[in-house]
């Protein structure tokens, strides 16, 4: 059971505190905080999300900035108490379209009157923002979402792709919109995770896709949706047909090693025609996870090159190249490569007339980043950096840097190929039809090249 | 919610100081609180509004209590809800204004509004106010029985919260009945777990002083609840069912048809997203087929894809839970995971804590079909700009290597470590060769090769330092250099501040005078003569046992410096098997992330503090409790003080020499030995020796006798074995420990226990009794698990010599160590044996 939940700021302020069984000192966000600042003296090693300190059990998870702290002084399953951290978080942004500092801080009568629902006497009662709706009589305080900072992966579709409503995402589920109506309308995000790991050598050493289907209803009257995924896909690696006549499409068949799903989910007819049924709750949820290690087609591949220069110098070129289809756009990216720690000044050269881009030494962390605003599919970049030492080299200067890490967003692609063929909504009434979006974006989460 | 007047926090400038706007907002309170003009309601909540700010920032907003009662006449439900709130938080710590709450509770329990009705009881159950208990009865007994779910699920967590605030009250108004018919017939699935839930805690606490709460207890468990529950499964919410499946875990089938339809009837709940489901799930299936060899292999097969989907999925916090769970796994079945290695490869953005896992599981499944690849992958993570983790890596390689697999390969790869020339890198990769070659010394050839070329200069880490000396010495003819070296290191002696150095460097130098005697000789003189005058007490005795053996007889100092080896063949592991089965037991729980079983235990965690030494006794007998029958309640405390006492000693106690001035126990201080792997009393003989002598008192011969262990009767055979101890010896506290000072060690052992007896140190009582049957008194006893201390008294028969026995059991490693003390040194060893082998029939019989 949980004693405590609590919501600290950055600067460890309470946000809200919620004492449950009175059993743990009243001191504990304090003691908590202090402890997860000053975890280790040399500050770079993380606190673990659970820990015991005289006695006392700490569980925290971050969300975006926040830290959502529950304490207990029994042996509680660690899985129930983050997934219930994380819950709470998304109940409460479902209800404030917007979770940061701030609209806690304008709505925290709301956020007391869902915690006092959601935990009673130290046990879970509900973490559903479709069962909590009755519970609630706060009107949340719905603050202006133009340039923050939201929850979840959901924020990713925000940047650059004028075609999704931008304020879908950040909506309340309870708030109306000016028009004094609510817009009907259903997101279906397809967002995969990707973790490359390329040898020296160039060739893909692990790969994996980890994805999820994430699901956000603002349809009334909870009518049931049908979800259909591709005809060719098959659960568990050992499920697929030795004799291959599903691979006769020429683009083979979509092999998932394992995914689970949201208990709404109905399974009935997923043997047959490889369709979802559900009627989704209010809010925001996962109705699918998945996890494929079947290979793919990595979308960037990276070469590094470094060349010694003199015993005092050497020079570094790296290149990426898009191999994805020139009517997708990847942002953001970002390339990391520590450098050799004796490494004193850098000296970048970069393509000549290509705009959004900028290459930096962070000399502090002995480290080299390179950022490109956009890379159209197809299209390959170059950086060259003059290394200087303060010492000889010794050895081999391989092992003294990298490796070459990568982040990006590639949004309306994914690598697995899993798609929502369509999205079937069970009609009610003759209202005009719903909105429905089903949206794609892929993320590096380990992209990263040896050298 | 914090009560401001509790606490510590001094509002930061931003904030306000509190005491005007309180006061002002109980002025503002006070003129709302009768009017009912239009608007009035919007006013009260912007008021309430900032007082639930002012509290929840830790001001002492207690001082409007009557004013926000007053205000709470209204029929706006979030006024009424601010306001339950804030009463709950306040009533505690003002019982008397309690009162004026229980008014307008009792009346809101009768409300219309099944919502406003499940507010308030909810409200007037949590206010937490003893002396109020009475006017909870008939409000609980009509929530129980109310028509609306929310109610009755409000009411069903009620009963809970009475039965904490007056347990008594609770039973007499006959509420665990009640929640049982609920249970077992309600149709809310949440009303149905909530009383679960209050049954569960109420029957388990109650069942240490009621037979009758411990068998409905036990009818939890019983086939048509059990049944029930799993068949309406599917209705309870997955919080519910995590509940739910905690209870089926502990639920005993009747036969193998039971538990493979529990398991079926489960399946599916293996795909559920909620990680505490599927842990929950695992844990039932685990438990259940533990006696099934084959379906136990089968679920673990079974479960490995939704474990690692999990880990993949969700937030890293989340995919942490998991991990260790997977982590628990791996490390019990290890060969079923050895085809899934990939998995435990490090993401390069991952915390540490997450890193140290998967590394601990990559070293835990490599065999003869991929350790190649795992150890290349590992190579690659030390060379890693994060030196935390390539350390890590580093150990991780020497572990596998340890394994037997493939050693040939990681001994070169270990090697070209050495010549990255990084200087965590070459430390940690000295430390490792020393036990490698300790384990295997046809190697010694390749390594010290490489080894040979390391600059002393180069290695600072005292670790390192001393493995490397170690090998200077242990392989001083075929080191060309080695006295040289070793000379070097003499001549700095001055520099070398660990003590841990300077005490390898004198065993060293010694190693190597005895093979080559003239190159060494310098080095020698200059390092006893350092040795003998420096200011660590264990390096001055060391050196002084040196230069008093080369003078007695070299061939002695030979035999005892540096004896045949034999090669380790198992380094100890640092956690008992007895250890990893409880751990087990307690699959999804905290103790799987914190890898120690039982931290519930109070006496364990819960006061057990991280910067207090894991274990530590001060000499001082006073602070342990006195007599042979101490109340639990006064063990407990009195543990508390002794950790207390002894935060200094606790931190330095590796220094623990020092405290024993003169009378030679100092060597019974932990080993000096580098490895941190425990248990090389073999190949570490020459150190560890050290750790076993009797004092000076007894004769020399005999105490080089006992040194070596050359397998001598190692007790005079003047001594009688029969040593008979007489049944009725007594001794105060005082007069032990006045004795105790006075006495010198005569003898200091390390013995094991039977793990079945340590299972029995969970009761502090169990021990001394099973030793007076032995007629060994106990007279004072504390620690905490892992370590328990106790003092034992005995006496001889005839009364000629008492026994006065220090006993340090660590149930973890089930070590004993013993200091014995006694008024015939001739007979201590004879008592030594008859103390262990009653000790050994400890827990057996």
């Amino acid at each position: 059971m949980i004693s405590q939940f609590f919501v600290l700021s950055q600067r460890g302020d309470n946000i809200v505190f919620r004492d449950y069984r009175r059993d743990v000192q009243k001191g504990s966000a304090e003691i908590f905080f202090r402890k997860v600042k000053f975890w280790k003296e040399d500050g770079k090693e993380e606190a673990p999300p659970v820990f015991n300190l005289d006695g006392v059990n700490y569980f925290h998870v971050k969300v975006v900035g926040l830290l959502f702290v529950a304490t207990t002084r029994t042996n509680l399953s660690p899985s129930l108490a983050l997934e219930l951290l994380q819950r709470i978080a998304r109940a409460i942004k479902d209800y404030l379209g917007v979770l940061n500092e701030e609209s806690m801080r304008k709505n925290f009568v709301l956020v007391y009157e869902l915690l006092d629902e959601v935990i009673d006497f130290g046990y879970v009662q509900t973490t559903s923002t479709e069962v909590l709706k009755s519970y609630v009589f706060n009107e949340p305080i719905v603050i202006d979402a133009a340039r923050l900072p939201t929850l979840g992966p959901a924020a990713l579709f925000m940047q650059g792709n004028k075609r999704m409503p931008g304020t879908a995402v950040t909506k309340s589920v309870v708030a109306n919109e000016p028009g004094g109506r609510k817009r009907e309308e259903i997101f279906v995000d397809i967002i995969e995770k990707i973790s490359v790991t390329f040898s020296s050598s160039g060739y893909v050493l692990t790969s994996e896709i980890d994805g999820t289907i994430q699901m956000k209803s603002y349809l009334s009257g909870n009518p049931e949706i049908r979800l259909a995924l591709n005809d060719d896909l098959h659960i568990g690696r050992g499920s697929v047909p030795s004799f291959g006549y599903s691979r006769s499409s020429g683009t083979g068949a979509v092999i998932l090693d394992d995914c689970n799903f949201h208990e709404s989910v109905h399974m009935d007819s997923f043997d047959v025609d490889r369709t979802l049924s559900l009627v989704p709750p209010d809010g925001e949820f996962p109705v699918m996870n998945y996890r494929i290690t079947q290979e793919f087609k990595p979308p960037f591949t990276i070469n590094t090159l470094i060349e010694e220069a003199g015993s005092l110098k050497a020079e570094v070129i790296l290149k990426i190249r898009a191999e994805f289809p020139s009517s997708v756009t990847a942002n953001t990216i970002l390339i990391e490569m520590p450098l050799p720690t004796y490494t004193t000044r850098v000296n970048f050269d970069l393509e000549r007339g290509i705009v959004g881009q900028n290459a930096d030494f962070k000399e502090s962390q002995k480290k080299l980043e390179w950022n490109i605003k956009k890379i159209v599919g197809g299209s390959e970049h170059t950086l060259r950096a003059k290394l200087n030492f303060s010492q000889e080299l010794h050895g081999n200067i391989t092992k003294e840097a990298g490796p070459v890490s990568l982040t990006f967003t590639i949004p309306m692609y994914n690598p697995s190929r899993l798609q929502v063929k369509y999205l079937q909504i069970a009609k009610k009434s003759k209202t005009a039809n719903p909105y429905r979006w089903v949206r794609y974006v892929t993320q590096a989460n380990s992209y990263v090249a040896r050298i | 919610m914090a009560p401001p007047a509790q606490s510590h926090r001094s509002p930061s400038p931003s904030q306000p100081s509190g005491k005007g706007e309180v006061s002002d907002l109980k002025t503002q309170l006070r003129q709302l609180a009768g009017s009912r003009a239009p608007g009035t309601d919007d006013t009260k909540r912007d008021l309430f509004k900032k007082v639930i700010s002012y509290m929840t920032i830790g001001i002492d907003v207690s001082s409007v209590f009557s004013e926000m009662v007053m205000c709470s006449a209204t029929s706006d439900i979030v006024l009424k809800k601010m306001c339950y709130l804030y009463v709950g938080n306040y009533a505690k710590h003002n019982p008397d204004l309690a009162l004026l709450t229980i008014n307008f509770l009792q009346r809101d329990c009768k409300d219309e509004d099944p919502m406003i009705r499940g507010l308030a009881l909810r409200s007037l159950c949590s206010l937490g106010v003893a002396n109020l208990v009475e006017y909870l009865v008939g409000p609980l007994g009509n929530g129980l029985k109310d028509g609306n779910s929310y109610v009755r699920m409000v009411a069903a967590v009620g009963v809970l919260k009475l039965y904490h605030l007056s347990a008594s009250t609770c039973l007499d108004a006959d509420f665990p009945p009640l929640l049982k018919q609920l249970m077992l017939k309600d149709k809310d699935a949440q009303v149905v777990a909530n009383c679960l839930t209050s049954l569960q805690e109420i029957w388990s606490l109650e069942a240490s002083t009621s037979e009758e709460a411990a068998r409905e207890r036990e009818t939890l468990l019983s086939k048509p609840v059990v049944y029930y529950f799993l068949n309406r499964m599917k209705e309870f919410s997955e919080w519910a069912q995590c509940i739910v499946l905690e209870l089926v875990s502990k639920y005993v089938p009747m036969d193998t048809e039971e538990i493979f339809d529990i398991m079926n009837l489960l399946e599916d709940r293996l795909h559920h997203a909620n990680g505490a489901v599927v842990l929950a799930t695992i844990k039932v299936f685990l438990h259940m087929t533990l006696s099934m060899t084959d379906v136990h292999q089968q679920v673990y097969e079974r479960i490995k894809a939704p474990l690692l989907t999990l880990v993949s999925s969700g937030s890293p916090e989340q995919s942490y839970a998991v991990l260790s769970h997977l982590h628990l796994l791996v490390m019990r079945a290890p060969y079923i995971f050895s085809s899934d290695y990939k998995h435990f490869y490090c993401q390069y953005n991952e915390p540490f804590y997450v890193k140290k896992l998967k590394l601990e599981m990559l070293t835990a499944v490599a065999n003869e079909s991929n350790t190649y690849e795992i150890v290349t992958e590992l190579c690659e993570y030390v060379a890693n700009v994060d030196i935390p983790m390539a350390r890590e890596s580093i150990r991780a390689v020497g572990k596998i290597a340890l394994q037997q697999y493939d050693v040939n390969a990681i001994v070169d790869r270990l090697l070209q470590f050495l010549e990255m020339e990084k200087e965590h890198v070459t430390a940690e990769t000295l430390v490792l060769v020393k036990d490698l070659l300790r384990k295997y010394p046809q190697w010694s050839h390749d390594c010290i090769a490489v080894v040979g070329n390391i600059s002393s200069k180069n290695v600072q880490e005292p670790k390192a330092k001393a493995a490397l000396i170690w090998m200077l010495g242990e392989y001083a003819q075929d080191m060309q250099d080695s006295p040289y070296i070793l000379e070097g290191l003499v001549e700095n002696w001055d520099e070398e501040d660990s003590a841990e150095v300077r005490l390898h460097l004198l065993t060293a130098v010694v190693k190597c005078f005895l093979r080559r005697a003239p190159e060494t000789q310098k080095a020698l003189g200059d390092a006893l003569a350092a040795g003998v005058t420096d200011f660590h007490q264990d390096v001055h005795d060391r050196a002084f046992l040196y230069y008093r053996l080369l003078k007695y007889d070299v061939s002695v100092a030979e035999r005892i410096v540096n004896p045949p080896k034999q090669a380790v063949s198992v380094f100890a592991d640092t956690q008992s098997s007895e250890m990893k089965d409880r751990i087990f037991d307690e699959f999804n729980s905290l103790s799987v992330v914190y890898q120690k079983a039982q931290f519930l235990q109070p006496s364990y965690m819960f006061t057990d503090k991280e910067h207090r030494g894991p274990f530590a006794f001060s000499e001082e007998l006073g602070n342990l409790s006195i007599g042979t029958e101490p109340s639990d309640a006064a063990v407990a405390a009195q543990r508390v003080e002794a950790n207390d006492k002894d935060l200094l000693l606790g931190t330095s106690e590796k220094e623990e020499g020092h405290g024993y001035g003169s009378n030679g126990s100092a060597y019974s201080a932990p080993s000096y030995n580098a490895s941190t792997t425990a248990g090389a009393s073999q190949a570490h003989f020459d150190l560890v020796s050290i750790d076993q002598p009797s004092t000076v008192h007894p004769p020399v011969s005999f105490a080089i006798d006992d040194l070596l262990g050359l397998g001598m009767p190692s007790a005079p055979s003047s001594v009688p074995s029969t040593l008979q101890l007489n049944a009725k010896a007594s001794i105060d506290a005082n007069a032990f420990q006045q004795k105790w000072r006075q006495q010198p060690i005569s003898l200091s052992q390390e013995t094991s226990i039977d793990p079945r007896g340590v299972a029995g140190m969970m009761n502090p009582q169990a021990l001394p009794q099973h030793m007076q049957g032995h007629s060994i008194n106990c007279i004072a006893s504390g620690g905490q698990a892992p370590k328990f201390k106790f003092f034992f008294f005995a006496q001889k028969e005839d009364g000629s010599s008492a026994y006065l026995v220090e006993c340090i059991i660590n149930s973890s490693s089930c070590k004993v160590q013993l200091k014995i003390k006694a008024d015939e040194q001739a007979t201590s060893q004879a008592f030594s044996e008859l103390f262990q082998s009653a000790l050994s029939k400890f827990g057996s019989a």
